[in-house]
């Protein structure tokens, strides 16, 4: 349980942001984030911005697949 | 037109309804000013098997992103017997309008439907118009039936899908159900996704002029999306198919639109695509003739009819697993799970 | 970076599906790992994943399907505020197809109740202010992830001054199942592959409790196939070495600490509860309901309704599958009675259930090469 959508945010006005995947938009409440930045990436869920999208994180764990066959280059 | 709305008069025969003919249906729909006073269009003596088809349209909403109910009215039905590898002779239409109808929606409609007959080579040659009171059907309910001649001795059939047969389509899935259910109240989605409406009897006319004999099989995958119209194909014809994943070509947009409601594209209504199963050595060329047609510059082969297997539908994923695909219960929906 | 299609790379898959198969190749017997979240199960599914992970690796799912989950009793008291006068239902897709003991609510809608699908609950605020005659009723179904949503809707009705817009509530929260589960002496899981996005807003540490108290392996996993792949390997290599620790695999979006902002949003409209899980039986504190500040959103006390008797279907192994002990083929009401179209027990009734994934991608009659 738990469809999310990673989309960019497009535009902020007061805690409503218009955001968007591909081409699509759609409007999010940011009531549950603080600290967003149109440009940001966030996880959408039901019409809610549930939490940002951590870019290093993501390269980090891009990097780890591709290392995985190292033994220990896991991430904590 | 003296009203601004369709009035139940309009349907009953009298003078209203032939104000309504000769002032806005006939001359929009059959391109003739005269309208023929007979209860029957009398055709031309036809040489060749007959082909025939029905089908009625009550889509919501009625106008949607690159299309109508007027212009889908036209290209499902033409469809159809392009399926059956028929060219299409004469269309019927049947109108039943909620009472209180605004007469330039009712005129907008007719004239994509007019466009749509253009288009696609084929004359409306009858029709008939009811009018129901107000909440009785949702603004406008179509019907159009139609009669097509096969001008070849092939056997085009669901039933004839031969093991080794590649499956073709004809550009991207998913575009119109994405387009009409972006365009719903509730879901409130932004996008530029467009109904891929379209007649497809010209491509089909191509391809069996073409490839001929190693055409066996052709299907329009509208409600329930190619996924739906595959799993019939494998049960009518006795096969298995795979399906790949990454060959399936899906519009970015569609596929946004999806990701976010939780829907599958391989479930979701075209009304502008077909599936040709192809002998394998005319794979190449079929992809070739379709490439070169309006219709057809997607297009792609998808998969290949692969065992014996009755009836059985696999698609091998992205990253190289294996699933089943079996038909839905109902009409897919959004999820949040 | 879109944070999507980096996740689906074929290439990736097959490096992770060799450090998978050669971290378990010495394991000398099966290894069960239990996902427990619908997305999960649907996620393995859709992208066979069970097709192209080595024999040893048994992957199974738990009671992660809220609608599964749900009590008959729910559907029943939805059916009832459906036929009130002037009440719009309001729900997500999963719901609609759901049995009550007698109806669905998409049979109520050929029956002439009004039931609208949302993809949000601030759009069945948005419908409730569109439409002032009528009583705006949303179903709250949901675990950790979109409990905090609903609560959101609530606080907006609420900024609003909105006087119709109420929600009928079921919802649930995650850890505690899976106590029971873990402590379950028939139950043999070696690791659990936690959900992603009630993660994010529980955090990581939410399941340190849990393997403190059982010793066993957990990894917050995401729901792209890599990262479901990745998460995997992750329990596989905690197993394989006989650890037992939290890991998070989805990094990218679940912290130590989840979303604080989340939690007190959610905890500002409901508190713990006592609940009922279809298929295991009542888990104290796992439920989540509307505080008594919130009493006026409430369906439940503010729009009374005679429901019908709840009637629960028998001979099916709804329970056992939801565990995680047998599989959907085990059930002998498994596509002979029990289909999507006409569901006999809780798994099947769900989309994204257990049984119903299972029969939609199931790889029963597949000869997987």
């Amino acid at each position: 349980m738990c469809l999310g959508v990673p989309m960019q945010v497009k535009t902020i006005e007061n805690e409503m942001a218009v955001c968007e995947i591909d081409g699509v938009q759609r409007e999010a409440s940011l009531m549950m984030i603080d600290d967003v930045a149109v440009g940001d990436y966030v996880l959408i869920h039901a019409g809610f911005a549930i939490e940002k999208i951590d870019e290093g994180e993501a390269r980090l764990t891009l990097q780890a697949l591709r290392d995985a066959l190292d033994m220990g280059l896991v991430p904590e | 037109m003296k009203s601004d709305i369709i009035l139940l008069g309009h349907g009953s025969g009298g003078k209203l309804s032939h104000e309504l003919l000769d002032d806005l249906i006939v001359p929009i729909l059959s391109g003739i000013g005269q309208r023929d006073q007979d209860d029957a269009a009398v055709l031309v003596e036809q040489q060749g098997r007959l082909a025939f088809t029905t089908d009625s349209y009550v889509v919501d909403p009625i106008f949607f992103p690159g299309g109508s109910i007027g212009g889908l009215a036209i290209h499902g039905t033409v469809n159809d017997l392009a399926m059956a590898g028929a060219t299409p002779v004469a269309i019927s239409v049947g109108l039943i309008l909620e009472e209180g109808l605004a007469v330039s929606i009712l005129r907008t409609i007719l004239e994509d439907m007019s466009a749509a007959a253009q288009h696609a080579g084929v004359r409306i040659m009858t029709g008939d118009t009811k009018v129901v009171p107000r909440g009785k059907a949702d603004k406008i309910f179509i019907n159009t039936s139609a009669i097509g001649i096969m001008e070849h001795d092939l056997e085009i059939s669901g039933r004839n899908a031969q093991i080794g047969d590649k499956i073709i389509i004809n550009g991207t899935i998913g575009d119109h159900g994405m387009a009409v259910m972006a365009s719903r109240e509730g879901l409130e989605l932004e996008s530029d996704i467009t109904s891929d409406s379209a007649p497809l009897n010209s491509l089909v006319a191509d391809l069996i002029r073409g490839v001929g004999r190693q055409l066996h099989t052709l299907r329009d995958p509208t409600r329930g999306g190619v996924a739906t119209t595959l799993k019939e194909i494998a049960i009518q014809s006795e096969v298995e198919i795979t399906l790949r994943e990454d060959s399936l070509p899906v519009g970015a947009t569609v596929a946004g639109a999806c990701a976010i409601l939780g829907l599958d594209p391989l479930f979701v209504a075209n009304e502008g695509k077909l599936l040709a199963f192809v002998a394998a050595e005319a794979e190449e060329q079929a992809l070739q003739i379709m490439r070169s047609h309006e219709y057809g510059r997607g297009a792609a082969t998808i998969g290949e009819v692969s065992s014996a297997n009755k009836g059985k539908v696999r698609l091998q994923t992205a990253i190289g697993g294996l699933r089943a695909i079996e038909m839905l219960a109902g009409e897919q929906l959004p999820r949040i799970c | 970076m879109k944070h999507q299609n980096e996740y689906r790379d074929p290439a990736l898959a097959r490096l992770q599906l060799r450090a998978i198969a050669e971290t378990v190749a010495g394991f000398d017997r099966t290894m069960t790992l239990m996902e427990i979240c619908g997305t999960h199960t649907m996620a393995i599914y859709q992208h066979g994943i069970r097709s192209l992970l080595p024999e040893q690796i048994k992957l199974i799912s738990g009671p992660g399907c809220p609608v599964c989950v749900t009590p008959v009793g729910f559907v029943d008291q939805a059916v009832a505020l459906a036929r009130r006068a002037d009440t719009i239902i309001a729900t997500f897709g999963d719901m609609v197809r759901v049995p009550g003991s007698s109806t669905s609510l998409l049979h109520e809608q050929a029956r002439g109740a009004t039931i609208k699908i949302v993809y949000s609950p601030l759009d069945a605020v948005t419908l409730a202010e569109k439409n002032p005659a009528s009583d705006v009723v949303f179903l709250g179904v949901g675990f950790e992830t979109t409990t905090p949503t609903i609560a959101g809707a609530i606080l907006t009705a609420e900024k609003k001054k909105c006087k119709n817009f109420y929600v009928l509530c079921s919802h649930k929260t995650m850890p505690a199942p899976m106590a029971v589960l873990a402590g379950d002496p028939e139950l043999q899981v070696d690791g659990y592959l936690c959900p992603a996005h009630v993660s994010a807003i529980i955090g990581a540490n939410a399941y340190q409790p849990l393997v403190d108290a059982f010793r066993v392996p957990c990894v917050i996993t995401g729901f792209e196939p890599l990262d479901v792949l990745q998460g995997v390997l992750m329990l596989a290599r905690q197993v394989v070495a006989e650890e037992a620790r939290v890991e998070t695999q989805y990094r990218r979006v679940v912290k130590p600490d989840g979303n604080q902002k989340a939690r007190e949003l959610l905890y500002r409209v409901f508190e713990p509860c006592d609940a009922r899980w279809r298929g295991i039986g009542e888990i104290p504190g796992s439920g989540l309901r509307l505080r008594e500040a919130y009493a006026r959103f409430d369906a439940d006390r503010a729009l009374p309704v005679e429901v019908e008797p709840a009637v629960e279907h028998i001979g099916c192994l709804c329970g056992e599958i939801l565990k995680g002990k047998v599989r959907p083929a085990d059930c002998p009401l498994f596509r002979t009675t029990c289909k999507p179209e006409d569901p006999v027990g809780a798994c099947m009734v769900s989309s994204e259930g257990t049984c119903a994934a299972e029969y939609k991608y199931g790889e029963w009659g597949l000869e997987v090469p």
